[in-house]
């Protein structure tokens, strides 16, 4: 294996790293916020990824377009569903909500499978040719879904940072009888996390959608990956989950160095193991931002 | 119609063993497996694997699916027993999909996602087939009752008060000096060792196996049939699997009749029903058909 392969694999990880980092900041900031895991995460990435692939193939739109798209479809979903489904459930406690997300999940998976069925779809993008520096390759669309995930993230922190309702939310994470003193409204908190947070899972979606192909399983397949993401960095960690996905997009490339492509994912199980183990809250610890 | 029934039977009994594996951990303890289907898969290859290649008896291959997940269960329950439950389910819900994908793929040894064929059942071949049905029926009943009196006995001993005080406050557990890490690891070895006998069972009945089997869904048949039957009650749970059981085949017949449906959408439709009947019991009736009711104490 030569130094260019290994290069060119660094890039591959740094790039796939990027854009899994989109739903795992999403996973984990309902983590920090309502304090369980959100498995439903990976359905609502399925259903960004179906609304972006109607918006882009069926009414001939840009993939940006459907980025957008997918945003505000799968955050609706994901405000409507916390309110109907999980949210009477949190009450009976954090594992209890989460056994409700597994079975939430299953459901919203199958209503998608019952519209469009099994079958394997591809998004409508043209084909370009890969860009080449030295030995390093590059493909466009990997540029692109690069920059979707880096705008996307961008807005995130810009949005914690520089907004009252950023702030607010930040307050929630970090002490939620406190921020509840202070007169910030839990709930409304509650719907705005559900709303930036599956809207995030489901520009996840798309962006695997641009990469590869879209079924119904397409959240779940990489569900592994954004745990190990969150768990890696910190659970409930923002900067956390940027820092977990780069991490563990780099591992699975360079894990194709000595395991069969097929094992990629198990790569994210070995690592939540070894974090476990080793460094509990994970590389930059539980606080949100 | 009789060898239908008898199957259905069977199933309920193998779901049942799962329910009750189930119970120990989170209706005792209060720890989640939301990936049980893994230990349960795990169990189904271990036992299948040693009796149809390694030419083991099926008692063999059964204690080696005990000690393999039971291994599998006590390692997990001792990296996450530190922290917080929601990272037990993490773990477990991983731990399920890295067992679909090992065995998807180490095809020399799994043979893929073909799955493996011709596991020996007990006295197959060598009696009729509704025989065999009868018979196997009446080694999974007579496994699920095994099960049964051991976990009643834990509920009703002071091992089984400690698992429920850990369950409602581990801090007060282990004030009171109960080595709480050694009861959740061997709680969850335990049951991981049980959810591994039902898939050697589940092999040796249905004679094949593949990773299409352990989906996650299966995880959540469980989930619905103890919660339905009543988390933390062992008859809730053996009650709740017969139930599930029922209801899945009521929904295999309901659903013919919808007209105009593809297969793809009838198969969507019964799962989805089966993810939406556990949101309504944990809605409307958390704690089940039978509730949880506290052993007495003797005064």
């Amino acid at each position: 294996m030569s130094p260019g392969e290994i290069a060119q694999l660094v890039v591959n990880g740094l790039v796939a790293g990027t854009v899994l980092a989109v739903p795992a900041i999403g996973f984990t900031a309902i983590y920090a916020v309502l304090r369980f895991p959100n498995f439903a995460v990976a359905s609502h990435a399925t259903i960004g990824a179906f609304a972006g692939y109607v918006v882009n193939t069926a009414l001939g739109f840009s993939a940006g377009a459907a980025v957008v798209v997918a945003f505000v479809v799968a955050g609706a979903a994901g405000v409507l569903n916390d309110h109907v489904v999980l949210r009477p459930l949190r009450p009976a406690g954090a594992l209890t909500t989460a056994i409700g997300a597994v079975a939430l999940t299953i459901v919203l998976e199958n209503v998608v499978r019952f519209i469009f069925g099994n079958d394997l779809r591809g998004y409508d993008l043209p084909i370009q040719r890969d860009w080449q520096w030295g030995s390093l390759r590059i493909g466009p669309q990997q540029v692109e879904n690069l920059g979707i995930a880096l705008v996307a993230m961008i807005g995130v922190f810009l949005f914690l940072a520089g907004t009252r309702t950023g702030k607010a939310m930040r307050a929630v994470a970090d002490d939620p009888v406190l921020a509840g003193l202070k007169g910030i409204d839990a709930e409304r908190v509650a719907r705005l996390t559900n709303f930036g947070a599956m809207g995030l899972a489901g520009i996840g979606g798309v962006l695997l959608g641009l990469d590869t192909t879209i079924d119904p399983l397409t959240g779940f397949r990489v569900i592994l990956s954004v745990f190990a993401a969150a768990v890696v960095g910190g659970l409930g960690s923002i900067p956390g989950a940027v820092v977990g996905a780069l991490t563990i997009g780099v591992a699975e490339e360079l894990s194709l160095l000595s395991l069969a492509p097929s094992y990629r994912t198990a790569v994210g199980f070995v690592a939540i193991l070894l974090v476990l183990t080793l460094r509990p809250r994970g590389l930059l610890g539980e606080r949100a931002y | 119609m009789d060898n239908y029934l008898v199957a259905m039977a069977v199933f309920a009994c193998l779901y049942a063993l799962l329910a009750l594996g189930l119970n120990l951990v989170w209706g005792m303890a209060g720890m989640i497996n939301l990936g049980l289907v893994g230990f349960f898969g795990l169990g189904a290859y271990a036992s299948a694997l040693a009796t149809r290649r390694g030419g083991v008896p099926i008692v063999g291959g059964l204690v080696l699916a005990l000690a393999l997940t039971g291994v599998a269960g006590a390692v997990m329950a001792m990296i996450t027993a530190r922290l917080r439950g929601d990272y037990l389910a993490i773990i477990t819900l991983g731990f399920s999909e890295v067992v679909r994908l090992v065995a998807s793929n180490e095809i020399w040894l799994t043979n893929g996602t073909d799955g493996i064929s011709g596991i020996p059942g007990p006295w197959r071949g060598r009696v009729t087939p509704g025989t065999f049905n009868l018979i196997f029926l009446g080694v999974a009943a007579l496994v699920v009752m095994l099960v049964l009196a051991v976990m009643q006995r834990v509920r009703h001993s002071p091992y089984g008060r400690v698992l429920r005080a850990i369950r409602d406050d581990d801090q007060v557990a282990a004030v009171a000096g109960k080595h709480v890490l050694r009861f959740k690891v061997e709680a969850f070895a335990v049951s991981a060792g049980v959810l591994g006998v039902a898939g050697a069972l589940w092999g040796h009945y249905t004679s094949f196996i593949a990773p299409d089997v352990f989906v996650p869904l299966l995880t959540i048949y469980v989930v619905l049939a103890l919660t339905a039957g009543g988390t933390g009650n062992n008859w809730g749970a053996v009650l709740g699997a017969f139930l599930v059981v029922f209801f899945m085949e009521g929904t295999r017949f309901a659903t013919g009749w919808l007209p105009g449906l593809k297969a793809v959408q009838v198969a969507a439709v019964r799962e989805g029903l089966i993810g939406i009947s556990l949101l309504i019991v944990l809605r409307l009736r958390p704690s089940g058909l039978l509730p949880e009711r506290l052993p007495r104490v003797a005064s």
